[in-house]
């Protein structure tokens, strides 16, 4: 119960230093960027907009700093976000809730191929030190952990689906289709996207678990296994794997964070209809108010998915339950 | 000595080292193997590869493997410095928070868990957008803001565990102060862990740069491998048929990336025996 209480107790530490900063940074900032997105605006947008743009970001306001931080919060709270400034007149709220579930899926999916893939991998290369696996999975997953998610993400773009023409170049699904058919197209264009993440990501589960498991398999509990004359098998998943995955689950908090970084690029390059193509756009158009609401819910969302994978530890491991 | 030629003997780090310089010679020596002036545009643009310009030439005209040289003293110096200045956030933290523990610590350990949750690129990517200059001092800081906090971590549990041994418990019933114990008692012991630490920053330093830079938050007129993959993508070179102004950077910033974790992969194996090959 502690344990869950002090995780939870990170859950909101974190989450509002989310929004502290999203609160500092643009009045933090010298050349107020409030008024420069009003100058750029005057013309488009209305009387309303440009209000809740002087409130939201603190500028000819007869109101102290700790009044403005409250009312802030409380807006937040309450899920009010303000007016997207290139959208508008839609709402942060709207533009953010279109594009959520294309991520959701694209990440959630590839994420979890990623680590049962990688964690196999690593499974085997280190139960066979001098097998062919373990000689190529070493160097092989050091270069897909050094390598620019983006790049491998343009370079199949070009090859896969600009020279051979197999995969569609850019967007999430087919236009003008329904029922299984869309379905199919959502599945088609996934694809590529979701092949990056697969293969920038599984490189960095194969390291951490192969390092684990030769740590496990110099205990002392492994011997006494080996000796019993245990099958093989047994001894490699129910002895050494299963307790080499458990740093794995604390681990998970900066592989989702790479994963999101990296899917955030990845849609940018097949102009994938997610978040990260969303942030991509308010970061080129200053949007600043799409911007502050998207950095949030991207921390909320790994917070969540860090929150689940705690949870999954204490099923896991009994030590953290005794406490 | 010792660690000298254990360093050169581990396959790994030697692979590592010798990328290293040889990316380094390149830097150095930029204006002498550079064929022409980096932004000098008055060639033919959009050239495909040919024997004077053996990656093309860009939309308005540039030599694209003259940039690509030149951009390797960039993307080294961000590595390095990013390297570097985590580095000393992180350690200093780690030991900091480990050694005196008490409410310090707890402090210290909640701002690092917050950091360590935060991912790194929405974070920079939202700092870079505020920050009013966009040179590659800005990327720096951004990089290090978001990247220092996973060093502390792992460095705080060792430096407790070292307060615990004799040789500490030792200096401190002598009455040693605080900077001596810390300085002469704990630092050589976790020197390896602190060198691991400086690899990984520094591979994430130059990714992280060249995504930044990629998205147009860095300066886009300054050469560097993450602001020609900028330009690339966005002149659109995928489909004017030129594959190397595309496909050189991206390898070469891999290619940097895997020398300093191949480094860091053999200080893993030096200081932690098991790893090794039996």
């Amino acid at each position: 119960m502690k344990y869950i209480l002090r995780k939870l107790i990170y859950l909101f530490l974190t989450a509002w230093s989310a929004l502290t900063i999203d609160f500092i940074l643009p009045r933090l900032m010298p050349g107020n960027p409030a008024q420069i997105m009003i100058a750029k605006y005057k013309g488009t947008l209305g009387p309303q907009a440009l209000q809740s743009l002087e409130t939201a970001f603190g500028i000819n306001v007869h109101q102290n700093i700790f009044l403005q931080y409250f009312s802030y919060l409380y807006r937040t709270v309450t899920g009010n976000f303000g007016i997207s400034l290139t959208y508008y007149p839609s709402t942060v709220m709207s533009m953010i809730s279109g594009a959520i579930p294309w991520t959701i899926g694209l990440v959630g999916v590839s994420t979890i191929i990623a680590f049962v893939l990688g964690t196999l991998i690593g499974i085997n290369s280190a139960w066979k030190r001098e097998s062919f696996i373990s000689n190529i999975s070493v160097p092989i997953s050091i270069f897909f952990n050094s390598m620019p998610y983006f790049w491998f993400a343009l370079l199949l773009e070009y090859f896969v689906a600009y020279l051979l023409g197999w995969f569609p170049l850019t967007g999430a699904f087919s236009a003008q289709m329904s029922g299984f058919a869309f379905i199919s197209s959502v599945l088609y264009h996934a694809i590529l996207p979701a092949t990056t993440i697969i293969v920038t990501a599984f490189g960095g589960w194969i390291l951490t678990m192969r390092n684990n498991m030769i740590n496990v398999l110099s205990e002392d509990y492994i011997a006494f296994a080996f000796s019993q004359g245990l099958p093989e098998r047994e001894i490699e998943f129910n002895y050494v794997a299963r307790n080499a995955i458990l740093p794995n689950f604390t681990g998970f908090a900066m592989a989702i964070g790479f994963v999101i970084s990296g899917v955030l690029l990845v849609e940018m390059v097949f102009s994938y209809p997610g978040i990260g193509y969303l942030l991509y756009q308010a970061v080129i158009d200053l949007d600043y108010p799409l911007m502050n609401a998207i950095f949030l819910f991207i921390i909320i969302a790994v917070l969540i998915a860090n929150f689940i994978a705690d949870m999954i530890y204490v099923l896991l491991d009994p030590r953290i339950r005794g406490e | 000595m010792y660690y000298l030629s254990l360093i050169f003997k581990n396959k790994k780090s030697a692979v590592g080292i010798c990328i290293f310089l040889f990316f380094t010679v390149i830097a150095i020596f930029a204006p002498y193997i550079a064929p022409y002036s980096p932004t000098y545009m008055g060639f033919a643009p959009l050239q495909a590869s040919n024997w004077k310009h053996l990656l093309g030439t860009t939309v308005t005209g540039q030599d694209v493997f003259s940039q690509i040289i030149w951009g390797t003293r960039v993307s080294l110096e961000v590595g390095i410095l990013v390297g570097f200045m985590t580095t000393i956030i992180s350690t200093v933290i780690g030991l900091i928070s480990g050694y005196f523990g008490s409410t310090i610590d707890e402090v210290l350990t909640a701002i690092t868990n917050v950091f360590l949750i935060i991912p790194g690129l929405p974070l920079m990517i939202i700092l870079a957008a505020y920050l009013p200059s966009r040179g590659m001092w800005t990327i720096i800081f951004v990089i290090t803001i978001t990247g220092w906090a996973w060093g502390s971590r792992v460095l705080r549990p060792q430096v407790m565990s070292l307060k615990k041994r004799e040789f500490v418990s030792a200096s401190i019933v002598v009455g040693e102060r605080s900077s001596h114990i810390v300085f002469y008692d704990i630092f050589p012991n976790i020197i390896g862990l602190i060198v691991a630490n400086f690899f990984g920053s520094a591979v994430y330093g130059v990714l992280s740069e060249a995504g930044l830079e990629f998205i147009g938050l860095g300066n886009v007129n300054a050469i560097s491998w993450g602001t020609i993959l900028y330009w690339a993508q966005n002149d659109q070179a995928m489909f004017s048929g030129l594959w190397g102004w595309l496909l050189v950077p991206g390898l070469l910033i891999a290619l940097l990336g895997m020398s300093f974790a191949l480094m860091n992969f053999a200080v893993d194996e030096i200081t932690n025996p098991r790893l090794r090959k039996r």
